[in-house]
C-alpha cells in the first residue's frame, strides 16, 4: 500500500453507502468521498498540477476533508489553511510555499489574495463538477512513492516565521495502523472531531475513519462554548470516540454539566497536548465509563507518538504519564552529552518522522538530526525539545520544555512568533511574550508609541486567535539581563505580578 | 455590573466589555475562559449557573451575561 487513498478505495467497495464524513450541512458516503477525490484530482491534473504543494483554504467541513484527499489523488501534497489562522500566518505560508494552485470558494478567495496568493484559484464548486479521467489519475498515482510528501502543515516557529512540517504517505499509513490498535477502532465507531483541519490533530479521526470504515462528525466550533448542547450533540450522533484538547473536556466537567446530561455513547476519551487537571479527569471517570487515554506527540512525527491508558486513580499533585511509544516508534531520552539516560530530552525514532521543514534546511537539520547512538550509518531522530523521564513503573513522564515554546489551548506556540508579529506593527520597538502556566495566560510586554488598543487590533488581524495575549503591557524600557538579553523573568513579574 | 466588568477585564484587560457584542463568535472567549468566568462569577455572586445556561448566547456580551446572573439571583 502506498497511500491512505487505497484505504478509501477499499471502503468504497466494502461500505459504499455508509456516511463517513459528516457535518451539520451534509453527510458524505465513502463512495461520494472517493468520487469527489477523483473529480478534484482530475481537475488539478488538468490544470497542470504536478507533484507539488496545493493549498486548500475552505471552511471546516466534510467536503473540505474530501478536498484534502483529492489533492493526494493528483499526486500532490495538500497545505491545509483556514481564515482563522490570521493574515500574517497565511501570508507567511504563501510566501514560503509559493503554491501555484489554491482550492477555495468565492468566500475564501479574497482572504488568500489579501495574504499574497498570486497563483491559480480553483473554485471547489467547479472542481466538484469535473468528470473524472481514470487514465490520468492512474498515471499520476503510478508516480507516487510512499516516501513522497502527503501534506505540509504549519506550526509556530521561534524566529517568527511558522514552519511547514512535511508529512509523508508511509508515516500516515503507519499512524493509521497504530491508531487502530491504541484507540481500538472498528467500523462501529463514530468520532466527534474537535480539531481544526489546518493542524495535524485532525489526522486521528481522518485516518482512523478511512482505515477502519468508521465515521466522523465535525463538531461545530461554537459548541465548545456550550457544554449541554455539546453533550447533546455527542449523544444524538452516537459518538463513541473523542480525541480532544483538554479545555474542551474541562468545559463539560467543570461546569456542572454532568448534573444535567451525561454522554451515553462514549467508549474512548483520548486527550492530549496539555495536562488534564486530576480533579476534572476524576469527574469524567466517575460519570462516564470509558477508556481514558493520554496522548503525546509532536507534529514533526505525524501526530501522536506515545499513549497511556489511565489504569489507576490519580490524586491531586500526581502527573498522568504519557506512557509508552506507539508500536514501530522508539523514544530515546538523551542527556546534554547525547547519552541515553533515564531523564533527558525526548527524541523520537521511526517511520513516523516527517521529512523536515519546507524550504528550511537550517531548522530541519537542527531538529531532525543524526542518531548519536548509531554513528555507523545514517539514521535521523527528531529532537522534540521536551523533557521526559522514565518513572519507576517504566512509564514515560513529560516535564515541560527546554526552550520558549508553550502549549496553550491545545496549540503549540513559540513565544518568538508572537514577538515577531508584534514587532511588525508600526510603533512597536521591542516586544517580549510571557506565559503564566498556572493561570494559562499569555501576556505581551512592549515598548514604543503604539497605543495598546491599536496593538491589540493589529495583532487580531495578524495572528491566530489562540495566540492573542490576554494582557498587553506598555513599558518605557524593556528590562534587560546583565548580558543585554530581554529579562523574561522580570517581564513575567511585571505582567503577572511576582 | 461593576463586579462582573472587573472579573471580565481581569481575564482580558484589553477588551472593552461595555461595547463588545459578539464575545464568543469573535473568538474572544474560548472554552478555557468560560470555565474560568463561570467559576469566578459563582464565587463573586454566590450563584450557581446551571450548565444549560452556558451558551454562546449567554456570553455574547457583558450585558447579556449580567442579565442571566440577575435572573438567577431572583429565583432564590
Amino acid at each position: 500500500m502506498k497511500t491512505i487513498l487505497e484505504d478509501l478505495d477499499l471502503q468504497e467497495l466494502l461500505r459504499p453507502d455508509k456516511a463517513a464524513f459528516c457535518d451539520e450541512r451534509e453527510q458524505l458516503t465513502f463512495s461520494q468521498i472517493a468520487e469527489l477525490t477523483r473529480r478534484i484530482g482530475t481537475a488539478l491534473l488538468k490544470a497542470g498540477a504536478e507533484r507539488e504543494p496545493v493549498a486548500v483554504l475552505l471552511p471546516r467541513s466534510a467536503k473540505t476533508l474530501a478536498a484534502l484527499l483529492g489533492v493526494m489523488r493528483a499526486g500532490c501534497a495538500y497545505v491545509p489553511l483556514d481564515a482563522e489562522m490570521g493574515a500574517l500566518r497565511l501570508g507567511s505560508v504563501f510566501s514560503q510555499v509559493r503554491p501555484r494552485f489554491l482550492i477555495c470558494n468565492t468566500d475564501t478567495e479574497p482572504a488568500a489574495r489579501e495574504a499574497g496568493f498570486t497563483g491559480t484559484a480553483l473554485q471547489i464548486e467547479k472542481l466538484e463538477r469535473q468528470t473524472p479521467d481514470e487514465t490520468l489519475l492512474r498515471t499520476a498515482y503510478a508516480h507516487i512513492l510512499d516516501t513522497d510528501p502527503a501534506y505540509i502543515v504549519f506550526t509556530s516557529g521561534s524566529t517568527g516565521a511558522p514552519k511547514g512540517v512535511i508529512g509523508k504517505h508511509s508515516a500516515m499509513l503507519d499512524y493509521a495502523a497504530q491508531l487502530k490498535k491504541v484507540l481500538r477502532v472498528s467500523a462501529a465507531d463514530v468520532f466527534g472531531m474537535q480539531a481544526p483541519l489546518y493542524v495535524d490533530a485532525c489526522l486521528k479521526e481522518l485516518l482512523s475513519t478511512l482505515r477502519c470504515g468508521a465515521s466522523l462528525w465535525i463538531v461545530p466550533k461554537l459548541l465548545f462554548s456550550a457544554p449541554v448542547p455539546l453533550v447533546r450533540f455527542l449523544n444524538e450522533h452516537k459518538i463513541t470516540t473523542v480525541c480532544w484538547v483538554v479545555p474542551a473536556l474541562t468545559l463539560i466537567s467543570a461546569l456542572h454539566t454532568f448534573e444535567e446530561i451525561v454522554p451515553t455513547t462514549l467508549k474512548t476519551v483520548a486527550f492530549g497536548s496539555e495536562v488534564f487537571p486530576i480533579r476534572q479527569l476524576n469527574l469524567w471517570m466517575q460519570h462516564v465509563p470509558a477508556r481514558y487515554i493520554n496522548l503525546y506527540g509532536p507534529t514533526e512525527c505525524t501526530g501522536m507518538s506515545c499513549w497511556y491508558e489511565v489504569d489507576r486513580v490519580f490524586t491531586q499533585g500526581e502527573s498522568i504519564p504519557i506512557g509508552q511509544p506507539f508500536d514501530n516508534t522508539e523514544i530515546l531520552l538523551l542527556d546534554e552529552n547525547d547519552r541515553l539516560s533515564n531523564e533527558g530530552e525526548i527524541c523520537i525514532r521511526g517511520v513516523a518522522l516527517c521529512h523536515g521543514y519546507w524550504n528550511d534546511p537550517e531548522r530541519t537539520q537542527k531538529a531532525f538530526c543524526q542518531n548519536p547512538l548509531r554513528p555507523e550509518y545514517p539514521e535521523r531522530i527528531y529532537r522534540t525539545g521536551d523533557r521526559g523521564k522514565w518513572n519507576a513503573r517504566g512509564e514515560l513522564e513529560f516535564f515541560g520544555r527546554i526552550d520558549n515554546q508553550i502549549k496553550h489551548m491545545g496549540h503549540r506556540i513559540e513565544l518568538g512568533e508572537l514577538e515577531a508579529a508584534a514587532l511588525k506593527i508600526d510603533g512597536v520597538s521591542a516586544a517580549c511574550a510571557v506565559f503564566d502556566a498556572e493561570r494559562k495566560r499569555l501576556a505581551l510586554a512592549y515598548t514604543g508609541e503604539c497605543a495598546k488598543n491599536d496593538l491589540t487590533a493589529a495583532l487580531r488581524s495578524s495572528v491566530p486567535d489562540f495566540m492573542l495575549p490576554s494582557r498587553t503591557v506598555q513599558l518605557d524600557r524593556m528590562p534587560l539581563t546583565e548580558n543585554g538579553k530581554t529579562d523574561r523573568r522580570r517581564v513575567h513579574a511585571i505582567c503577572f505580578g511576582a | 455590573m461593576e463586579t462582573l466588568l472587573e472579573i471580565l477585564s481581569e481575564l482580558h484587560p484589553d477588551v472593552d466589555f461595555t461595547k463588545e457584542e459578539r464575545l464568543v463568535e469573535r473568538g474572544i472567549l474560548g472554552s478555557f475562559d468560560i470555565v474560568m468566568l463561570v467559576t469566578r462569577i459563582e464565587e463573586a455572586f454566590d450563584v450557581v449557573i446551571p450548565a444549560r445556561l452556558i451558551t454562546p448566547e449567554t456570553f455574547r456580551s457583558a450585558d447579556a451575561l449580567y442579565a442571566v446572573i440577575e435572573s438567577l439571583g431572583e429565583d432564590d
